[in-house]
């Protein structure tokens, strides 16, 4: 078994004059970056952390934006041996102060040694830090990082790490997300990657091009970490820059004939509906043979209005496949759409949803289109359970639970937390699904959790942000999501209790809602439902119950003619 | 300025990307750096500034940098026509 340093390596020795990857930056050449260049970058970033006192084992926090110090600072880390966790870059609508708590929080669990980042951001870092207090010993500046030199292998701490080690750390985000750490294993991520890799074929001709975030699962494992420790090209561009303009992507594809992609499924309808003909002059996308639709619920419409409107452009219907993935598990549970076509399967709408069983469609019944999310990956075992804890038949909605050999060491720091996620040796995922012969269909969540364009949102982080606005009482608010068919995402709905009657004093409580939700977690709210006391449904123990909550804004949506 | 820009932007932003028809931008609010647009939004601004006032305003130039409210939008876009 193979570690990280031992790959990287063995690409230096081999292929040193490969492109690693490509850097796109909207508005400037093409930037790429050989397996020579890639490790010289490293090995300079080595030094540094030498330098700043970090040791093999050691967590960095990695506080940078799509580009060279990233990539150079990332694999540094690896090559010393030291634990890399990526934290997302304070945006525009989040308030510093905000960050900074989040920042201090992740501080506090995961006691890193050292944060890189850029000098600019460099004050901002030190604000949430307490000297001499908390774990952190260096705020590492890219700009003061030594340049690219020859590596020494020998010296590298990473060539001495074993598969056993912990090689990096994967978070969510927001408040809740920050505080479970998914630390990863060399051998669980090797695993994952061999098996994943069987499963979609993956030859040394596939080309990856992606903007995915890399401080998220989808983006950091399948659209980092497997094209460059496997040798493939890895084409990336900033996500900033792929929102204003989607067309990169196709271009991008075109001009590096890329064959692998992974988007979450608000991406299809976001591509679809935004990108303008003439940004498609001269593209050809007949070289994409898997794009997987991964990590938030996908819809078979997304895939149909993506085909309709990609296949003048040599998109291929069987180039649509199908992904269910977790950090849990270091990336896929499953794959559909490789061998055979994905399927998707017409259900009775009332069956499932009340007798929790997946009938296929009768005449002049409501139906509901289910997607297939494929089957289990390699060495990934997949049950549906109920809540007990025993194997459901097919066609029966349960918990979905999974056994690997890729499953996560734990969460960093958290064993509370760990023991909790494991019963019986099965990882319990939070998610409800049915199988029929061993294909997946995911049908809901246990968990209260809101997932907007791939991004996991943690309800009581929001709700806790509206409790801060005068008017909304701690404990007389309720977060959830609501699918969106035009987006093809979910969106944020917000139900709160307020005394005030007056619609001019609501609008002001619901604009500040908006307002300190969005600074404070960089969520944008659809809609923010006031209504007067005693409105919202609480389980015995007092607390807020979103689903039924859910179910009752709908329905009064719905009375009211505004559809949902 | 002039309203002819102002009112459709306004009337747009608060329709379909706030959903909240009735709600009234005043013309130097922020509304990029203040998150009242977000990302997922600013490419449905640009496409509804190109398709109504026929000038087309570039990805790179998608930040609060170039404008930031209603006032600075419609200025950007008289200068190009």
């Amino acid at each position: 078994m193979p570690t990280f340093s031992e790959l990287l390596w063995d690409h230096f020795k081999q292929t040193p004059d490969k492109d690693a990857v490509v850097l796109l930056h909207s508005g400037l050449p093409d930037q790429p970056v050989t397996y020579r260049q890639l490790i010289h970058g490293a090995a300079g970033y080595v030094d540094t952390y030498i330098a700043n006192g970090v040791l093999p084992g050691d967590v960095m926090i990695l506080i940078l934006q799509h580009g060279h110090d990233l990539l150079y600072a990332y694999f540094g880390a690896i090559l010393h041996g030291a634990i890399p966790s990526i934290m997302p870059f304070l945006t525009e609508k989040l308030l510093p102060e905000r960050y900074r708590a989040d920042l201090a929080a992740l501080v506090a669990v995961t006691r890193p040694t050292a944060i890189v980042t850029y000098p600019d951001f460099e004050p901002e870092v030190r604000a949430a830090l307490k000297p001499g207090e908390d774990s952190v010993r260096a705020v590492i500046v890219s700009d003061r990082a030594q340049g690219p030199r020859e590596p020494d292998f020998g010296s590298f701490g990473g060539l001495h790490r074993l598969p056993d080690d912990i090689v990096l750390l994967q978070h969510s985000s927001g408040t809740t997300g920050l505080q479970k750490g998914v630390a990863l294993s060399h051998q669980a991520v090797i695993n994952q990657l061999e098996s994943y890799g069987r499963t979609i074929h993956l030859s040394d001709g596939d080309v990856f091009v992606s903007w995915l975030p890399l401080y998220h699962d989808m983006g950091l494992i399948a659209c980092w970490l497997m094209p460059i420790l496997l040798g493939n090209l890895l084409v990336l561009m900033s996500p900033f820059d792929w929102i204003r303009a989607p067309y990169r992507l196709m271009q991008a594809v075109s001009q590096y004939r890329g064959t692998l992609s992974w988007l979450p499924n608000f991406a299809y309808n976001f591509c679809a509906q935004k990108i303008r003909d003439r940004h498609l002059e001269g593209v050809d996308l007949s070289s994409w043979r898997a794009i997987s639709n991964c990590s938030e619920p996908m819809r078979w419409d997304s895939h149909r209005i993506f085909y309709e409107r990609f296949k003048d452009y040599g998109l291929r219907y069987a180039a649509l496949t199908t992904c269910y993935a977790m950090a849990e598990n270091v990336f896929a549970v499953t794959q559909g759409g490789i061998d055979t076509p994905v399927t998707y399967e017409d259900v009775d709408r009332d069956s499932l949803q009340i007798d929790r069983i997946a009938r296929p469609a009768m005449e002049g019944r409501a139906v509901v289109r289910m997607l297939g999310a494929g089957k289990a990956i390699e060495n990934t075992t997949v049950r549906i359970v109920d809540g007990r804890g025993a194997s459901l038949p097919d066609r029966n909605v349960g918990e979905v639970a999974l056994q690997s050999n890729c499953m996560l060491t734990g969460y960093y720091h958290r064993p509370d937390e760990t023991e909790k996620a494991f019963t019986d040796g099965w990882y319990l995922t939070g998610d409800f699904g049915y199988l029929v012969d061993g294909e997946l269909h995911i049908t809901g969540r246990k968990k209260d959790l809101i997932i907007v364009g791939g991004k996991n949102i943690y309800p009581q982080d929001i709700e806790l942000l509206a409790y801060e606005v005068p008017g909304v009482h701690a404990g007389r608010a309720s977060a959830f999501g609501v699918f969106n068919d035009e987006t093809g995402t979910e969106d944020v709905v917000l139900v709160a209790e307020v005394e005030a009657d007056d619609p001019a004093d609501r609008n002001k409580i619901a604009d500040a809602v908006r307002v300190t939700v969005t600074r404070g977690s960089a969520v944008a709210l659809r809609y923010v439902h006031l209504v007067g006391p005693h409105w919202l449904v609480k389980t015995s123990s007092g607390k807020t119950a979103r689903s039924a909550n859910r179910e009752k804004f709908l329905k009064e949506m719905q009375e009211k003619g505004q559809l949902f | 300025m002039s309203d002819e820009i102002i009112v459709p932007l306004g009337k747009y932003i608060a329709a379909e990307i706030l959903k909240q028809s009735d709600r009234v931008l005043n013309v130097d609010e922020p509304l990029i750096s203040s998150g009242l647009i977000d990302s997922f939004h600013l490419m449905d601004l640009a496409l509804f500034v190109e398709d109504t006032f026929g000038v087309p305003i570039d990805d790179a130039e998608l930040n609060a940098q170039t404008f930031d409210s209603l006032a600075q939008l419609a200025t950007l876009i008289e200068s190009r026509r």
